[in-house]
């Protein structure tokens, strides 16, 4: 799982164009939107590519998807439980 | 000599090619020309203390424009000018066809087709307009042509309908094209002030 998380916290700051930011920066429990990391609707749907592309994992069910993207913690738990590759 | 000097003190513009940052002709930065804009634009973004992340996020063309434009407004734009006074009419050659390129590869591949939504976004050149606008939170009318060669008249006739039929009272013109790593952006500031005083041709001579 740790090695899961830095692995996403580099595909974020990455693919989301996090510049700014470094793996440091993201703890496993701060929110990746609003407030957290201030993530947006469009940086959602990455996100959503993200996890087919690179994990085989359709999300379509938009309730699921705001509690799998409240964190890194969430977000790899679900990544765990549910890939494909 | 007087007379340039006036019209220095009414016409202020921000040229920024590869790699340097003219603002009303003075030099304000100059790197090598062997540095991509990914790390000029990181340079110019600390020189300007931008601190906003969003710009991150960006196509190099918003950046460059937003970089521009960043320059221009800290310096001569007056706070007290209310948002929904000022227009934008910008320009350029090559539209949004860098990141059409690069959306282009994330749907090239049918094995493969992942479209990407934050490409996506910036495949349209007006997007970087609207960057501008929400930053300084600008509501009035804007503008993007896209034409071979920068068109001063075209601009400059727009510019003066704008203001003249009194929609606003600012108009930010100019051109910010890019292309692979070749880019170049040309912005000023037209007022009531500068349209009586400044000619298409003194436009095109700080424009080259």
């Amino acid at each position: 799982m740790k090695e899961l998380k830095e692995e996403l916290k580099n595909k974020i700051i990455k693919e989301l164009n996090l510049g700014h930011l470094s793996v440091q920066d993201i703890s496993d429990n701060d929110p990746l939107f609003k407030e957290g990391l201030g993530l947006d609707s469009i940086d959602a749907l990455e996100l959503i590519v993200m996890l087919d592309k690179d994990y085989g994992i359709k999300l379509n069910d938009p309730i699921e998807a705001k509690k799998v993207f409240e964190s890194i913690e969430n977000l790899a738990s679900y990544i765990n439980k549910n890939r494909l590759r | 000599m007087q007379e340039l000097k006036k019209k220095q003190n009414i016409f202020h513009y921000c040229k920024i090619e590869k790699n340097f940052v003219l603002l009303n002709d003075k030099l304000i930065i100059s790197e090598d020309k062997s540095i991509l804009f990914s790390e000029f634009s990181k340079i110019l973004y600390q020189q300007i203390k931008l601190n906003y992340p969003k710009f991150f996020k960006m196509d190099d063309l918003s950046k460059l424009a937003l970089i521009t434009s960043e320059y221009l407004l800290t310096n001569y734009f007056k706070k007290t000018k209310k948002p929904n006074d000022i227009s934008i009419i910008l320009s350029n050659k090559s539209s949004s066809l860098n990141t059409d390129k690069e959306f282009q590869k994330t749907i090239g591949n049918k094995d493969n087709y992942f479209p990407s939504p934050s490409l996506f976004v910036y495949t349209l050149p007006n997007i970087s307009i609207g960057e501008i606008c929400i930053r300084h939170k600008f509501t009035g009318e804007n503008i993007f042509f896209i034409s071979e060669n920068f068109n001063s008249k075209l601009i400059n006739e727009y510019a003066s309908s704008i203001i003249k039929n009194g929609q606003n009272s600012i108009v930010l013109c100019g051109w910010v094209d890019f292309n692979k790593d070749n880019f170049k952006a040309f912005m000023y500031i037209a007022s009531d002030n500068y349209l009586n005083k400044i000619t298409t041709n003194y436009v095109d001579q700080l424009f080259k």
